[in-house]
């Protein structure tokens, strides 16, 4: 366990090799995010996979002709060249089978990972025998190695990431257009084809700088959850990219600061498990289309229209009862109740111990209900609402009498108070009675008196 | 070169698992899910590891029970994150993966003091060490890896004769299946079951880069060569038999040609099963690239009949 002496060294980045590894690592973040958000939108998000899996060749192949020149072998920016290299390579394959044949965009994808990593792993194995040099370490590629980092590095990753965010900055509005609608881009002569291209590699620019911290499986990662997660936060781009990138930042930062902290643990799966747990309370409980939010919004409407259902059924049997005389407020039995509507006895049994709560039902006889004079109030403008609706889509979108009932019903519930004003206007002005008016159809099942 | 029955058993141990993995294959690309087969044989790290735990050995049954499981999460998760979400099914798959894979990796450091496992060996295999791991059956000494991947190919081909009417409607019109009251999500399931234990029986002996190839290449390859499910499924498997042949052969060839020592089968047979893809993209008949170019050269040369016709 670490004390807490250890934790402030870190998080308050006194230490300069741990200062190294966590602003890199944040501004790794930072671009991923920002260009992750880009492939997110063109649901292109897997890309990031066959990309990562696609430079390993490339790391083989750098370090065999690096020791074939008699250099070191494993000078950071020369296989990182080699992995940029396979990596389009990769792309261009994919485009390629994409383009010609009728495969679709997974199976091209699935064609260049698989077979890219095999070249790689095959390669891997050769150079390893290779004389003169040791190629230990060059897995660390697989996995991530970000303790390992140097101050050449560091500035390598941090140009990297400040060029493809300032790119991302610079062709903003070019790249949404592409990304929303690329036949409208190509139509108005943007060369689509370019940007593509070009989104294309700073995607690998990100990927391969990634590498080195992360590793390549882990890599993606990076590239896909911090603009998954925030896109559950907001419905605008521009707030979702800057969201994206603070949050990839974030993980970054955080996942590093942690994995400092227990050397034990290998960085680039702490780091992604950051990753991975904004990305759970984003989805759960982020207020514009979190899971939970939305579900506590469906419930809330469901409530409203259990509610509604229940005071208008009601409405109607006191309505029934009452015949040609004035609606009053008796008490009805329940047996009445449940054959107005085709309602499970679960449900009625909710929505009636809700209208208990609510206050809309004051005790009764056993078997039957008696709405409370609030609950009554509350009834009649419902029903209004529903009748002002029918006689509406009767007068003017040509309804069935017989068919308005059902129609009105879907709607009814989220007609605001500014439509219902309008509505009554619309019909006073016709000629329609507005306290409550009576149904203009014959309401058919469950009344108790004749009808 | 020198053959020894070394090379034969690994070639039929290659052979084995790579049928066993085309065969659900050809339903993956046809459904548009190639890329579940990565997700998958990188997310069973964790049910293995958890197995090693749990059980502290390296025996058979808990690794294969655990890593199965971890499979069919996969697919539930990344279902799940993709409906109650509304994310793009990619981007959930590569979230569920990769976060399933460090857990992974955290694990197995954890687990490394108490049974040597590592990492590399779940993605490069050592198919040319099988040979070694010999178990008796039916009174004959032959490899353990040849008679698991041998049992996972012989269950993928039951499964899919038992149920292949239903698996080619599923393919193609999920919806109709449904109302014809084939669920299409039960289907689903036992398309990512299958592929989850191949990749499981796979990953030990061969290493999951096998998998994950021939997961794809050859029913990619055989979707060039034809329009049929049932000799699409031929096809693929003869490509991947093909692929374990030419791969542990040119395994042993190719490197001493460019100066190299050894180099590793499983990584050369997806290279064997690229270039028999990139062959039939070339040269199929229908979908071929030079066959196309030829086939327009020769439209434009002959003379245009104008019949007025359209």
């Amino acid at each position: 366990m670490p004390s807490w002496s250890d934790i402030f060294e870190v998080v308050l980045l006194q230490n300069y090799n741990t200062r190294l590894v966590v602003v890199s690592t944040m501004l790794l973040g930072v671009a991923a995010g920002l260009i992750g958000s880009f492939l997110l939108l063109r649901k292109r998000s897997l890309m990031a996979d066959a990309l990562s899996h696609a430079t390993l060749p490339g790391v083989a192949i750098a370090f065999a002709v690096m020791v074939g020149m008699g250099l070191s072998g494993k000078s950071l920016p020369g296989l990182l060249l080699g992995a940029t290299l396979s990596g389009v390579a990769g792309i261009f394959t994919m485009l390629v089978i994409r383009n010609t044949t009728r495969l679709r965009d997974d199976v091209a994808m699935g064609f260049v990972l698989s077979v890219f990593f095999g070249i790689g792993v095959a390669s891997l194995q050769m150079v390893q025998g290779m004389p003169g040099a040791s190629a230990a370490g060059l897995e660390s590629f697989i996995y991530g190695k970000t303790a390992s980092m140097v101050k050449s590095d560091f500035y390598l990753i941090a140009t990297v990431a400040a060029v493809s965010s300032g790119m991302a900055f610079l062709f903003l509005k070019e790249f949404l257009l592409l990304c929303f609608d690329d036949g409208f881009a190509a139509s108005q002569g943007w060369p689509t084809l370019f940007l593509d291209v070009l989104l294309l590699a700073l995607v690998t620019a990100v990927t391969v700088i990634g590498l080195q911290s992360v590793g390549l499986i882990l890599v993606i990662a990076f590239l896909i959850t911090p603009p998954t997660s925030a896109r559950f936060w907001t419905q605008k781009l521009r707030t979702m990219l800057i969201l994206s990138a603070a949050i990839g930042g974030l993980s970054g930062w955080l996942g590093a600061s942690i994995s400092a902290l227990t050397p034990q643990l290998p960085a680039g799966a702490v780091i992604v498990l950051v990753a991975a747990s904004l990305f759970l309370t984003s989805m759960l409980f982020a207020p514009a289309r979190g899971v939970i939010p939305r579900l506590l919004r469906h419930a809330r409407l469901r409530r409203k229209v259990g509610r509604q259902h229940l005071l208008r059924a009601a409405y109607e049997l006191l309505e029934a009862a009452a015949g040609d005389g004035p609606v009053m407020n008796r008490s009805f039995a329940l047996a009445d109740l449940v054959e107005k509507r085709t309602w499970s006895k679960g449900e009625l049994k909710h929505i009636l111990r809700v209208a208990r709560r609510e206050d809309h039902l004051e005790p009764a006889e056993p078997g039957r209900l008696r709405l409370s004079e609030p609950g009554f109030g509350e009834a009649a403008r419902v029903t209004r609402n529903h009748r002002l609706w029918e006689t509406y889509l009767i007068t003017y979108a040509d309804i069935a009498p017989s068919h308005v009932d059902r129609d009105a019903d879907l709607v009814e519930h989220i007609l605001g108070a500014r439509l219902v004003r309008e509505l009554e206007e619309y019909l006073t002005n016709h000629g329609v009675e507005i306290p409550v008016p009576p149904s203009p159809h014959l309401i058919e099942t469950g009344t108790p008196s004749a009808s | 070169m020198n053959w020894t029955s070394f090379d034969t058993w690994t070639v039929v141990i290659g052979a084995l698992c790579a049928v066993a993995c085309a065969l659900p294959g050809c339903f993956l690309v046809l459904r548009k899910m190639s890329m579940m087969g990565d997700a998958i044989s990188h997310a069973v790290l964790p049910g293995l590891a958890i197995a090693y735990l749990i059980t502290d050995t390296r025996a058979s049954v808990p690794m294969f029970i655990g890593a199965a499981l971890a499979g069919v999460l996969t697919a539930l998760f990344t279902q799940w994150i993709s409906r109650f979400g509304n994310v793009d099914r990619g981007a959930a798959m590569g979230i569920v993966f990769t976060t399933l894979f460090a857990i992974g990796l955290i694990l197995i450091r954890q687990a490394a003091d108490h049974v040597d496992l590592d990492p590399g060996c779940v993605l490069y295999g050592a198919i040319e060490l099988t040979p070694l791991d010999i178990v008796s059956f039916a009174g004959l000494d032959i490899p353990r890896a040849a008679l698991v991947n041998g049992g996972a190919l012989l269950t993928n081909l039951l499964i899919i004769i038992i149920f292949f009417k239903e698996f080619r409607l599923g393919s193609f019109d999920p919806a109709m299946a449904d109302t014809l009251g084939f669920s299409s999500k039960f289907l689903h399931y036992l398309l990512m079951t299958m592929v989850a234990v191949t990749t499981v029986a796979a990953f030990e002996s061969v290493g999951s880069i096998i998998v994950i190839a021939m997961l794809i290449v050859p029913p990619a390859t055989a979707l060039l060569l034809t329009h049929k499910l049932s000799t699409m499924l031929i096809i693929a498997v003869v490509t991947a038999l093909a692929s374990a042949i030419l791969g542990h052969l040119s395994a042993l060839i190719l490197p001493p040609l460019i100066g190299f020592e050894t180099t590793t089968t499983s990584g050369m047979i997806a290279f064997a099963a690229g270039v028999i893809f990139t062959l039939a993209w070339l040269f199929s008949p229908g979908e071929g690239i030079v066959l196309k170019k030829w086939r327009r050269r020769s439209v434009l040369v002959e003379p245009v009949h104008d019949s007025g016709e359209y």
